[in-house]
């Protein structure tokens, strides 16, 4: 048995959802681990992986048609390896280029895939969320690679501590099926929604972007956490689809996670309800939001807030 | 041009599932069902492309038990043209996974010949989120997941992704599969004289062998089990006690 994990990476850093993955990987007890970064000019964060403890080797494939990590030509270059490497196992982040890419990867290797494990049984069998965490299915696979999608939240991060070998791997075709046209990506210096340690969430109870910012930047700014919030505020237009937390937007499970002026429908719960402490902060009592809250504090917002930003 | 999309009949979105107590499954006894919520907006997605003058003709399908017809009908009184059913026994339906549904589909549109598949990126119950991506590697086609805006022009689609970080927007060449995001639109209600209308619209049914296609599971569900209940917290009289206590109590401050 071997193990393959697809690297995220934005060529010049490997981001930190790889060494939780990685930590999956551990779990499973499946031989050696290789990780593949697969981008252009991405050497930096090859080097990087290899310092991951417990990490065999580092293929590092460098081509310009993986810089925009389209999933079809990064799926096509992953079939292709574990092919040639033989690995029982891929792995990725269930991130959206996780998400992408891996299930056509599965396709070209007719197995199945199994999305957003949160759990390692054995090297076959692992748990998995469904019905929006309302449920969780442990599932054994029956194919001969398993190709996994990994819920980083639920897993540590691997420290530094090795020193594999990186190895030029050859690129695969280029399918040149699409185009990357334009990006427009949110510019941050908070910490990543994923894996801070703080998450500060708002929802239609802050009644416009303007007051989400005006409450909520200074708490976060106080707390160094990230910034994130209901679908219901994602919708109305106060902040970008990609603070989203819940069953379709990102899942969360941080140290602190506080719910200003969200009711916590189902949907939103299913991705903090992992968080380790919750505050919620709503004017009314009987929010859902206050039934998995570790502390619950009733009253109106645009007080409450400015007094705790105030107060830390 | 035709447009393909698949829909799932899936335990309703605001049913609170329990799980069966002998841990198989969760309870689909006397539930209410309805179609896939992305799927919804899938099909949205696909009427306004004709009504728009850019597509000829929308096609859904769905796999699974017999009442599935129902889901097809919503998506015809919705404004789809016509519906296939890939009909098969409760249990079969039960063990159906993402690979056999995306190979199921591979067949059907090898038969439509539809330039464009339109799938939800995910079914609210085994929120596996693969199908679109595993038929368009099944097809050799490209895909553009979690479309939040559809550009459709001659040869080629542009399709706005939400990604992690914001927004993408791709050129892919048609034919292609895209799968829905929340944002992409807001599915119609279907009103009373086209859900009349529905009931006559052409509704064939397939079968998996006459597809020829082995939908046997490759992952075995060992069990289901509830997760774990976080229990209500205590109520906190101010601020300064909620300082305090995230201080001293949880120590996460």
């Amino acid at each position: 048995m071997s193990i393959l994990i697809v690297a995220e990476h934005d060529h010049a850093t490997l981001k930190s959802a790889t060494r939780n993955v990685l930590t999956a990987a551990q779990q499973m007890s499946a031989g050696p681990v290789h990780i593949l970064v697969a981008g252009h000019n991405c050497v930096a964060a090859a080097q990087t992986a290899a310092a991951l403890a417990g990490v065999e080797k580092v293929l590092h494939v460098d081509a310009a048609h993986y810089a925009d990590q389209a999933a079809e030509n990064l799926a096509l270059l992953v079939s292709e390896l574990v092919k040639q490497g033989a690995y029982t196992h891929v792995l990725a982040a269930a991130s959206s280029t996780g998400k992408n890419m891996l299930p056509r990867a599965a396709a070209l290797l007719d197995v199945s895939a199994v999305s957003e494990i949160t759990g390692v049984k054995s090297a076959d069998t692992f748990v998995r969320p469904i019905y929006a965490g309302n449920a969780l299915a442990t599932v054994q696979s029956a194919d001969a690679i398993k190709v996994i999608s990994v819920r980083t939240s639920a897993f540590a991060a691997t420290e530094n501590g090795g020193a594999a070998s990186v190895v030029n791997t050859p690129a695969a075709a280029d399918l040149g099926l699409t185009r990357v046209v334009s990006r427009e990506m949110a510019v941050s210096e908070r910490p990543e929604l994923g894996n801070a340690r703080v998450v500060i969430s708002g929802g239609r109870g802050l009644g416009s972007g303007e007051q989400y910012r005006a409450m909520l930047e200074p708490l976060a700014d106080k707390l160094n956490g990230a910034l994130g919030a209901s679908r219901a505020a994602v919708d109305a237009g106060y902040v970008p689809n990609d603070y989203q937390v819940g069953q379709t937007g990102k899942v969360v499970a941080p140290d602190l996670y506080i719910a200003v002026g969200i009711s916590g429908a189902i949907q939103h719960l299913a991705g903090m309800k992992d968080s380790k402490v919750i505050v919620a902060i709503n004017k009314d009592p009987d929010a859902p939001i206050f039934q998995v809250a570790d502390y619950a504090l009733v009253g109106d917002l645009f007080q409450l807030v400015p007094e705790l930003t105030q107060a830390l | 041009m035709k447009i393909l999309v698949p829909v799932k009949r899936v335990i309703d979105y605001n049913v609170k599932v329990r799980v069966k107590a002998d841990g198989s499954n969760v309870e689909t006894a006397n539930v209410k069902m309805s179609m896939n919520p992305f799927d919804e907006i899938a099909v949205e997605e696909a009427i306004r492309l004709r009504e728009a003058g850019k597509a000829s003709e929308v096609v859904v399908v769905s796999c699974g038990v017999t009442a599935c017809q129902e889901t097809l009908r919503s998506a015809m009184a919705m404004g789809a043209d016509r519906a296939l059913l890939v009909e098969m026994d409760a249990s079969q339906a039960e063990g159906l996974q993402p690979l056999a549904v995306a190979k199921l589909l591979k067949v059907v549109v090898d038969q439509e010949q539809p330039q464009l598949v339109i799938c939800g990126k995910q079914a609210i119950d085994g929120d596996a989120n693969q199908v679109g991506q595993m038929l368009a590697a099944l097809l050799g086609w490209p895909q553009a997941t979690f479309a939040s805006k559809v550009v459709l022009s001659e040869g080629s689609a542009q399709v706005t992704r939400e990604v992690d970080g914001g927004l993408e927007t791709v050129e892919v060449k048609l034919p292609a599969v895209m799968t829905t995001d929340l944002r992409l639109n807001e599915p119609r209600f279907a009103t009373l004289p086209n859900i009349m209308k529905a009931k006559k619209k052409p509704l064939d049914t397939l079968t998996p062998a006459g597809l020829g296609v082995d939908v046997a599971p490759r992952l075995r569900v060992l069990n289901i089990a509830e997760p774990p209940v976080r229990k209500a917290g205590i109520k906190v009289a101010d601020v300064a006690d909620l300082v305090s206590r995230l201080k001293n109590e949880a120590k996460v401050i």
